[in-house]
């Protein structure tokens, strides 16, 4: 039997016709340099026990795959496994990212970092590196996500980093995006971005990728050890879609294993408060990519909403735009209200407080859950905790 | 020779420099932006970027993004923007160059724009997120004979700098500064040296200079390494003050003192 080798992106950093370097010309120098970089260090052997040593010692990893008794015999169907990346320091996925970042960083020689952030997580993540190597942080968040995160702005600025609102457009991640890539416009001999979702101009996507694959390659290990096979489906929320292509990363050759991404329906997607691209966007160039994006007829990007600032954002990593039409990843939504939902259920069943992000998740349980059986094993990818959420779950949940 | 490249020849021949004004497309109002577009051109423009509105204006500062925004939230389209270009150019020879972010014009389809903008009069096209990497996958279409002018950037490097001016028709756009669109006060030598630098490096086509361009006295440090210069944040500040009276005089004011300085 002929096996297919998935390798996305191909040497113009397109996953299909997806992804590319969609940036004004003054960026493309630093692009080429960072990929040059990263394709040389991927396989280091130095660098490779470097970013394995913080990921043991400092950031937690492995973080445990726990098997939801609870919730499993809640719906009375598949197994549910949870991926833990809310114990990972810092309290989400993001730190994956941020650590494998920054020692490009230091490799490239450069002193200044810049980041955008939406939940804050990101933000908090770099900031957190930062720290650690003793860097120059600059955070660009949108004004209305520095109200519902007030908490990790506080967090950002303990560890030394400097966060600058964003009041253009939306101002939320999409604009705290635009924002970072123009200092990384007016910087980028001494500043590198560390964009915090598989998202934007090639290598971003492929860079960050790779950085979240370990969750992937930890599950697949994890699963095997307790169940001695491969999981029937993946679930991960998508807003970007770091944490779902991390988990799905290492299982995408694996054929039989079914990958879901959630995005956030918002009000509804009959509504125009969603922020559901793959769902119901169509294909855009936006912030260095050609992927899915929600725009209007003059390709005017839309202003998206979500109760969740992570997945608040109306494009999508490349990748996920190539999973989507090739069918190898199927992808839904669900809405606020369905996520606050899911956040109370995983409270009361597991003991667990996901991020707002995560719930959504966990809210297609269920959806998929009734057409599993209890010989199947399904894996959710809690990708952040919901620490820095009770601001915005206690004005939405009456106890 | 395409139309763009004889009038910044013939420009050139008579010891002067281009002057090409960059406005965005039914600002500051949609009802008199052909007036305008006459105004600035009577004024001493010897070419016009018409700016194609867009929500995401990567490469742009503070005042392009407002104009921008504002031209969205009026309503602008880029079918205006075409219209806008073929009532400009019934009555005018002056190049008239369309430029705009690459997803207005991908969601327009490519071949109906180059199609539409060439029915429309317009010279060139300058779409500042295709780099060369992009440039054959999204420029997959018959030109219609429209230029597509590429830019190029002090940190291009030689050998970029020499594949964008082989790609580039009608001129090449050398972006003067590291950063995004906007007045900054004077050049540094640095900035002026890499202007000079990247000249020598273009061999096919004339080379105009934007990004930074806001006075005479800017002019005077580049003039000597261009052909010509671009100006845009500095004359749409100028119009937004300008905004309630909707008369230009001072935009105009500064238009004719931007070329006169381009004479010398």
């Amino acid at each position: 039997m002929k096996t297919e080798i998935y390798d996305y992106p191909d040497l113009k950093g397109k996953f299909g016709r997806y992804g590319g370097k969609y940036v004004p010309e003054i960026l493309l120098p630093a692009l080429t340099e960072l990929e040059t970089l990263y394709l040389s260090m991927k396989n280091d052997p130095e660098f490779r026990s470097e970013l394995l040593n913080l990921q043991q010692t400092y950031a937690g990893r492995p973080t445990p795959l726990t098997f939801a008794d609870r919730l499993t015999r809640y719906y009375g169907k598949a197994k549910i496994y949870l991926k833990r990346e809310d114990l990972c320091h810092t309290g989400a996925h993001k730190i994956n990212n941020a650590l494998g970042q920054v020692l490009l960083a230091k490799r490239l020689g450069k002193k200044r970092i810049i980041a955008e952030t939406g939940a804050g997580q990101h933000g908090v993540a770099v900031a957190t590196v930062c720290a650690k190597f003793g860097l120059e942080c600059v955070v660009y968040m949108g004004e209305v996500d520095i109200e519902r995160q007030s908490l990790n702005v506080f967090r950002m600025k303990l560890m030394g980093a400097k966060v600058v609102p964003v009041t253009s457009g939306s101002k939320t991640l999409k604009d705290a995006t635009n924002e970072a890539i123009r200092d990384w416009v007016t910087n980028v001999t001494d500043t590198h971005y560390i964009i915090g979702s598989v998202v934007g101009p090639h290598p971003y996507p492929m860079i960050v990728r790779n950085f979240q694959a370990v969750i992937g390659y930890e599950t697949k290990k994890q699963i095997q050890a307790v169940e001695n096979r491969l999981p029937d489906y993946l679930v991960a929320c998508v807003g970007g879609g770091s944490n779902a292509m991390g988990l799905f990363y290492a299982f995408i050759d694996s054929k039989n294993v079914k990958m879901i991404g959630v995005e956030a329906a918002g009000y509804g997607i009959d509504t125009d408060k969603h922020c559901a691209s793959l769902t119901l966007g169509t294909a855009g160039i936006f912030q260095g990519m050609m992927t899915y994006l929600l725009q209007d007829s003059d390709g005017q990007v839309s202003e998206v909403h979500s109760i969740s600032a992570g997945l608040d954002y109306p494009g999508v990593g490349p990748e996920h735009s190539y999973l989507k039409d090739t069918n190898r990843a199927a992808y839904f939504s669900v809405t606020d209200d369905e996520a606050l939902e899911a956040t109370k259920l995983l409270a009361k069943q597991e003991g667990i407080l996901p991020a707002l992000e995560s719930a959504h998740a966990a809210a297609y349980l269920n959806y998929l859950m009734p057409a599993t059986t209890p010989d199947e094993i399904v894996i959710v990818n809690v990708s952040g905790r919901g620490d820095k959420d009770l601001g915005t779950i206690t004005k939405h949940i009456q106890l | 020779m395409s139309h763009i490249q004889k009038a910044i020849e013939t420009i050139n021949n008579k010891k002067e420099k281009v002057l090409s004004v960059f406005v965005t497309a039914g600002f500051p109002a949609r009802n008199n932006f052909v007036d305008l577009a006459f105004g600035l051109l009577d004024a001493g423009a010897d070419m016009l970027e018409i700016g194609i509105p867009f929500s995401d204006p990567l490469a742009d500062g503070q005042v392009i993004q407002q104009s921008s925004q504002a031209a969205i939230e009026s309503g602008v389209a880029t079918r205006d923007v075409l219209s806008y270009i073929h009532s400009i150019k019934k009555h005018t020879g002056k190049p008239i160059i369309a430029m705009g972010y690459a997803n207005p014009i991908l969601h327009y389809g490519v071949s109906n724009f180059f199609n539409d903008a060439a029915i429309a009069g317009a010279d060139g096209v300058i779409v500042p997120d295709i780099p060369i990497e992009e440039y054959d996958d999204f420029f997959n279409c018959n030109k219609q004979g429209l230029d597509v002018i590429l830019l190029a950037t002090s940190a291009s490097g030689s050998s970029r700098v020499k594949m964008i001016d082989k790609k580039s028709s009608g001129f090449v756009y050398c972006v003067s500064v590291l950063g995004i669109t906007g007045a900054r006060g004077m050049f540094t030598d640095v900035e002026v040296d890499a202007i000079r630098a990247t000249r020598a490096r273009i061999t096919n086509n004339k080379m105009l200079v934007g990004f930074g361009i806001s006075t005479p006295e800017n002019i005077k440090q580049v003039a000597p390494h261009c052909d010509g210069v671009i100006v845009g944040s500095a004359i749409i500040k100028s119009l937004m003050n300008e905004r309630e009276s909707c008369s230009y005089e001072n935009t105009f004011k500064l238009v004719r003192a931007l070329k006169t300085r381009c004479r010398i």
